[in-house]
């Protein structure tokens, strides 16, 4: 135990000089983007209003200032905890992202819990039948998902559920139109965007425990468990999988960015109002405070399933030494 | 809408699909208690009309002074009558309504009103529409009901400035709006949608759909899809992707007429597109019905000048048609010469310019491959170059580019900062260094005449102006296309100015009734 949190302290203390590294990277390309900020403020209007209102609002935000010098402004608010103002939509950051983030979690929460035990399922049916006609279309199935983007799939789901069939939601966070947030109602409108997300993701997921389960099935202790004469349910899940399932851990872990990406694009297309979809907002409003904040958040999930991915390595397999310093 | 009637709905667009015959279910679903949901493509950045929020009377949470009716007239809203204009035009007085209440209980005074105009004109609150209401040098309220505009020079417009929404005085609310409009704010999630609730007490009487929802989709097909399965009630969608609604049974699908154009700006020192000629011929050749047929699916019309032909400031002189053989000889009276490689030539020069449109933009994408490929019948070679707005606007001084303004209010919108020669170069006033001094006189003359019947003369002798000096070739005017499900009296469709998000025919729903 006192190994697993001398790891976490390193990995922490690693993470300031990464996190720091990352705003430094983020100010220099937000410097370098072409795209000017009180153009994208001001929108449409951008082309109806005079020069001296467009410099006012330049000096107003600081952008007229030296470039180190903004730097260390923002640097120092952040530290401070003070994220600042989004610029597109007026309102203080920590605010935005507050009344986000727990959609966000939910959904990509549900997700990630939804992808997991249902490709632990599909990839060791795959597996334990190998080679049959349910193998060859779980297979196929996995490379076609691969191969869709999760923006089609979306549509695909809405027409099909939501427009064909009419029995889910088509999107928002509730009934566009009720008027107060009900969990039952929440619940409905999370079940397409969840399972795209999960589904979405999940094909590298299947792929990697199919394989892993048939290498194992090809081990001594397998052979050995079944010439015990040991019932085929218990050698699958007791025997096999537990022991194909390790690698898989860390594999959840360094996943983490592409559950982000897919997140974004599924937030998108189902209207749910979750940090990913406002990261897109920002990203086009070239809101610098939204924008930075967010990519901070990002960088956390990341840094945070890798963490968690190795806790529960080292906790599954004793055999790990952590850091080896363990 | 009920959970059933929901599925009933979406049930009835399906069969729609095979049968193209289908009744959405009518009467007490649409009764006047129901909730109304609009798909709007785009969220607000904020709900303060003080940082720009629908300043055009759009806003529904909000009265300005005056309103505008579909008709484009002004009647007075929190003013009780029309306002007085003192007779060297710099003094505009206001007399205010009684018993004029915000949603919270508190008394609209003519303070409320100073407070809103001077935070608008406060450099610090970043105002998105500071420099629209430039002219304004103060607000004052001498007493709880009048209120006087002091303008730096006789501004006209004023009047139509004046439909910006009042907010109560000492507070910038952003998200949770307090007005006096026919709607009271109740909600807003961001990135899903804003419940707003009937005004039961409005002044101007309470509205008919008692609950109405702003929901938000920005993917044009997303929206489509949602209003087919009965999620939204309405919607603004592009011109192709309504077409599925048209003729369906409970849908009607509205075409309102904007005065939001698209046009090709030249630069005038620039040494082909500086030459008159060549700037007539081009607007010859080009063909606007076919860009109107093609490209807006119908939804648009053609454009000859700069005011929507749907406004009674239109000059009907300003017309024109496509006639590539008078354009050739245009051309050839001009000098420019057919050479061997079927590009025009003048003194050794070729005929040739780059036209520059933002590249995220797919229908000026399309206007500027079009006129592009008009251009090179008559044998003008004109480049297509698609960049962002940082990219075009220094250049908008060398190089042509499609542009899009128009509004319906008053003429002097924008125009004056277009074509008067005191703007030339600066941003995207004038890029293209237009310098006409009888045009900088008739401008000055429509923003300061009080004298209606004087505006229209001078905006009708300026149109005239535009036409002959061919400062812009202008190509469309959009049509705004929305979708309404459900039978409502009172539906008015009027000219739409560039913003329409509840402004447009959105802007009349508290005068919507369900048909019965």
């Amino acid at each position: 135990m006192r190994a697993v949190l001398r790891m976490v302290a390193w990995r922490v203390a690693f993470a300031v000089p990464l996190l720091v590294i990352v705003t430094i990277v983020m100010f220099a390309l937000a410097q370098a983007s072409p795209f000017d900020p009180v153009r994208q403020y001001l929108g449409e209007r951008a082309l109806v209003t005079s020069p001296e209102v467009v410099e006012a609002i330049r000096a107003n935000w600081g952008l007229d200032r030296p470039v180190l010098e903004q730097y260390a402004t923002w640097f120092g608010n952040l530290v401070s905890g003070e994220l600042g103002e989004s610029r597109s939509l007026h309102r203080p950051v920590t605010e935005i992202i507050g009344e986000r983030l727990g959609w966000t979690l939910l959904a990509t929460g549900s997700a990630l819990v939804l992808m997991f035990a249902g490709s632990l399922v599909v990839g060791t049916l795959a597996a334990w039948r190998r080679g049959s006609w349910l193998d060859r279309v779980i297979t196929g199935g996995a490379f076609a998902n691969e191969s869709a983007p999760v923006f089609w799939l979306g549509l695909l789901a809405i027409w099909i559920f939501a427009v064909t069939l009419g029995w889910l939601p088509a999107g928002g966070l509730t009934d566009a139109a009720s008027t107060t947030i009900s969990p039952g109602d929440v619940a409905a409108h999370l079940i397409l965007p969840v399972t795209v997300l999960a589904i979405s993701q999940s094909s590298w997921l299947v792929l990697y425990v199919r394989e892993s389960v048939i290498g194992v099935l090809r081990e001594d202790f397998v052979i050995g468990a079944r010439a015990r004469g040991l019932r085929e349910r218990t050698v699958i899940v007791r025997h096999a999988l537990r022991s194909a399932l390790l690698p898989f851990l860390t594999l959840l872990g360094a996943r983490m960015p592409e559950l982000v990406t897919g997140a974004i694009l599924v937030e998108t297309v189902f209207s749910w109002p979750g940090v990913a979809a406002a990261s897109v907002q920002a990203a086009l409003a070239v809101d610098f405070p939204l924008l930075a904040a967010l990519t901070l958040l990002g960088t956390a999930a990341v840094l945070a399933g890798n963490l968690l991915a190795d806790i529960a390595y080292t906790v599954a397999d004793p055999r790990v030494r952590t850091l080896g310093v363990g | 809408m009920t959970q059933s009637l929901r599925r009933s709905a979406a049930l009835c667009a399906v069969l729609a699909l095979f049968a193209a015959a289908c009744s959405v279910p009518q009467g007490p679903a649409d009764a006047p208690d129901d909730t109304f949901v609009i798909g709007l493509s785009s969220e607000f950045d904020n709900l303060s009309p003080v940082l720009g929020f629908s300043p055009d009377g759009g806003s529904l949470f909000f009265d300005g002074l005056m309103s505008r009716s579909p008709d484009l007239t002004l009647k007075p809203a929190l003013a009780a009558g029309q306002p007085e204009v003192a007779g060297d035009g710099k003094t505009v007085t206001f007399t205010l309504k009684e018993g004029l209440r915000f949603h919270d209980g508190k008394q609209l005074t003519s303070e409320d009103v100073e407070y809103t105009y001077e935070a608008l004109l406060d450099p610090a609150n970043n105002s998105t529409i500071r420099s629209d209401y430039a002219a304004i040098k103060e607000v004052r309220a001498p007493d709880p009901r009048t209120v006087v505009f002091e303008l730096k020079h006789a501004y006209a417009p004023l009047v139509q400035r004046t439909t910006l929404g009042i907010v109560p005085k000492g507070t910038l609310e952003k998200t949770k709006p307090v007005g006096t409009g026919p709607y009271r704010f109740v909600s807003w999630t961001p990135g899903d949608k804003i419940v707003l609730e009937a005004n039961k007490e409005y002044w101007g009487g309470a509205p008919a759909i008692s609950k109405l929802v702003l929901a938000f989709a920005p993917d044009d097909n997303v929206r489509a899809t949602r209003l087919r399965a009965g999620d939204f009630d309405a919607s603004v969608l592009p011109p192709k992707a309504a077409a599925q609604f048209r003729g369906q049974q409970g849908v009607t699908v509205y075409d309102v007429p904007s005065a939001d154009y698209r046009a090709i700006l030249f630069p005038m020192t620039h040494p082909v597109t500086g030459d008159r000629a060549v700037r007539e011929a081009f607007g010859l050749a080009v063909d606007r019905q076919a860009m109107v047929d093609a490209i807006l699916a119908g939804s648009g019309t053609p454009a000859y000048g700069p005011i929507s032909p749907d406004t009674k400031w239109h000059n009907p002189e300003v017309t024109g048609e496509t006639n590539p053989e008078q354009a050739k000889k245009v051309l050839d009276e001009a000098g420019w010469r057919e050479a061997g490689d079927g590009i025009r030539e003048k003194d050794g020069r070729k005929a040739e310019f780059t036209l520059m449109y933002p590249a995220g933009d797919s229908l000026r994408k399309e206007l500027a491959l079009a006129a592009a490929s008009d251009a090179k019948k008559i044998g003008l070679r004109v480049e297509p170059a698609g960049l962002d707005w940082d990219a075009i606007e220094p250049r908008l001084g060398e190089d042509a580019a499609v542009m899009g303004y128009g509004s319906p209010y008053d003429p002097d919108y924008v125009n004056y900062e277009l074509f008067h020669s005191d703007f030339k170069g600066k941003g995207f006033f004038n890029p293209g260094l237009y310098d006409n001094p009888e045009a900088d006189k008739l401008l000055e003359k429509g923003r300061s005449a009080g004298d209606e019947a004087t505006r229209e003369q001078a905006y009708s002798d300026l149109q005239k102006i535009i036409k002959d000096d061919q400062v812009y070739s202008y190509l469309v005017f959009l049509k705004h296309v929305y979708v309404i499900r459900g039978k409502y009296d009172g539906i008015l469709p009027g000219v739409d100015g560039h913003e329409h998000a509840t402004g447009g025919l959105f802007a009349g729903l508290p005068a919507w009734k369900p048909a019965t």
